[in-house]
């Protein structure tokens, strides 16, 4: 029965994955820039609510409301003001630029908010903890199960979005070839900003289940960045439903790893990233389908 | 009355001029059809036309408006549509999708999904087909429904025929000549001489970025025509 929890507890981890990998796919997806700050944008948005929680004693459910936006407006401004310059300069500069701005945004956080370790847990009372109780030693905790279900609304919606709506078929063309969107009328640099905006919101979202579900410091942001891209590169970068998938091989890695051996927790949960990688290594080969970008990648 | 004047205009690829001091003018419900070889300059002028390429001197004026420094995207909406040499569909998406994405962002007016799909029923059965699994002669048709899509004023093609199978050549130009009948007003690129010499009611030769042979296509012989496209007349204009 413990596997059957234990498989249980890594699929609603696995949803928190998906819910944190969901923006850096997107935005590899639509813009072919790997965004390397996508953790510490998860762990800012975190920070923000727990500031608006600690001060107004206002629900961090509603402090999203307010911080969501923002965020999606930092994201904005991010591809307005940076990586539409550095994308000029080749694919390796973004990479750099969002690698500095991490640096920036870790240490911005620290000096704001000092070293501590904080949670938004004490500010969503019994819910963080509570838990429906499937068998007798069979639980689900509600907000893991919340946040799995907010993954799979999330992923599902922006694939509807994206398959349904102008807008949606605009980002699908503009990530396709952005100069043939042009000459049907889409303005790629509008696109590329709202495709940036929804990418950062998201990170956002899952920044601040992390924050209730865990704890966190400023500098918590690259281990997040390595789960999130574990998890795309296991369910395949730039696919929505990969994403999805790939959170829940990983979550469920990491728990079984963890029965197996208190230490173990991590450690899985890299083999198992490592493994993936080794086999579309040796599927695909480097050289024979679009190096690097081919093998991790695959159609959304 | 001119829809389209083209003055002076000249573009570069890096530091080859393509286009070179290029002057002509398209009339409303004028077919123009533009010819000449390989690196003549010809897919240079039309995406500088449409916003793609931009110009290094000259204007482009379009409806009285001078729309040179306009970028490609909001072009389309003053209404000159390209159908790019090489289709350039959206592979991943459907053909219904290619054709929707386009008449999101065009101007309003009389072509829809099923009128374009009336005037190519070929794509009928293909609707729901992704671009990448379709023939070459179904991909151009998506690619001049996905402009028609915008209602455009003025519809510049690049290369319909090349790489496609006579049939559908045939095909393809069955549907523009109910285009043209109907009003349109087109810039046709194209290698076919005796196809251009068809449909157009004006040609242009291009020899390395210039014009050097412009008139009526009732006019004009193939011969003549066909000496200008290897370079074996002096410049001249009728007409």
């Amino acid at each position: 029965m413990i596997w059957v929890t234990q498989l249980l507890n890594g699929v609603l981890l696995g949803g928190y994955y998906a819910l944190l990998a969901c923006g850096l796919s997107f935005m590899f997806g639509v813009m072919r820039i790997i965004n390397l700050a996508h953790g510490d944008f998860a762990i800012l948005s975190a920070c923000l609510v727990f500031l608006i929680a600690n001060t107004t004693d206002i629900s961090p459910f509603i402090a999203l409301v307010v911080v969501l936006p923002l965020m999606a407006l930092i994201g904005w401004g991010l591809q307005r003001w940076m990586l539409e310059r550095s994308l000029r300069a080749g694919m390796l500069v973004p990479l750099l630029t969002t690698f500095g701005l991490a640096i920036v945004i870790e240490n911005g956080l620290f000096e704001y908010f000092g070293a501590d370790t904080r949670s938004l847990a004490p500010y969503i009372g019994d819910f963080a903890y509570d838990s429906w109780a499937i068998t007798g030693n069979v639980y689900i905790g509600y907000l893991a199960a919340l946040i799995f279900a907010l993954a799979v609304v999330l992923l599902g919606g922006l694939k509807l979005f994206l398959t349904y709506t102008s807008l949606g078929r605009a980002i699908r063309a503009t990530a396709e070839d952005s100069d043939t969107a042009a000459l049907v009328g889409i303005n790629a640099r509008a696109v590329y900003g709202i495709a940036a905006a929804i990418a950062v919101a998201t990170a956002g979202l899952a920044g601040v289940f992390l924050a209730m579900r865990a704890v966190f410091t400023p500098y918590s942001g690259p281990e997040q960045l390595i789960f999130a891209f574990e998890a795309v590169v296991i369910g395949g970068i730039g696919s929505l439903s990969g994403t999805l998938v790939g959170g829940i091989v990983l979550g469920v890695a990491q728990t079984f790893g963890a029965q197996i051996n208190p230490q173990g927790f991590l450690i899985t949960g890299h083999v198992v990233f490592l493994v993936v990688l080794a086999g579309r290594l040796a599927l695909t080969g480097l050289r024979g389908r679009g190096g690097i970008q081919g093998l991790l990648a695959r159609q959304p | 009355m001119t829809l389209l004047a083209v003055e002076q205009l000249d573009a570069r690829h890096g530091l080859l001029q393509a286009v070179r001091g290029v002057t002509f003018k398209v009339a409303a419900g004028e077919t123009l059809a533009l010819v000449g070889a390989n690196g003549a300059g010809k897919t240079t002028l039309l995406r500088t036309i449409a916003g793609a390429h931009r110009p290094v001197a000259g204007r482009i004026l379009f409806a009285g408006t001078d729309v040179t420094a306009v970028p490609a995207y909001a072009r389309l909406r003053t209404g000159i549509a390209l159908v790019p040499e090489g289709r350039r569909l959206f592979a991943g998406m459907t053909v219904k999708e290619n054709l929707l994405v386009a008449g999101a962002y065009g101007r309003a007016g009389p072509w829809n999904l099923d009128t374009v799909i009336d005037a190519f029923p070929l794509l009928r059965p293909r609707i729901n087909s992704r671009a990448s699994n379709l023939s070459g002669g179904e991909q151009q048709a998506t690619a001049i429904g996905r402009a028609l899509m915008t209602n455009p004023k003025l519809l510049l093609l690049d290369e319909v025929s090349l790489g496609l199978a006579p049939i559908a050549v045939e095909a393809l130009y069955r549907s523009l000549e109910a285009l043209i009948a109907g009003g349109a007003t087109i810039v046709l690129v194209e290698q076919d001489i005796a196809r251009a010499l068809g449909v157009a009611t004006r040609v242009a030769c291009m020899l390395e970025g210039r014009i050097i042979l412009e008139g009526n296509a009732r006019e004009m012989t193939r011969e003549q025509v066909t000496q200008a496209y290897f370079g074996l007349q002096r410049p001249r204009r009728t007409s």
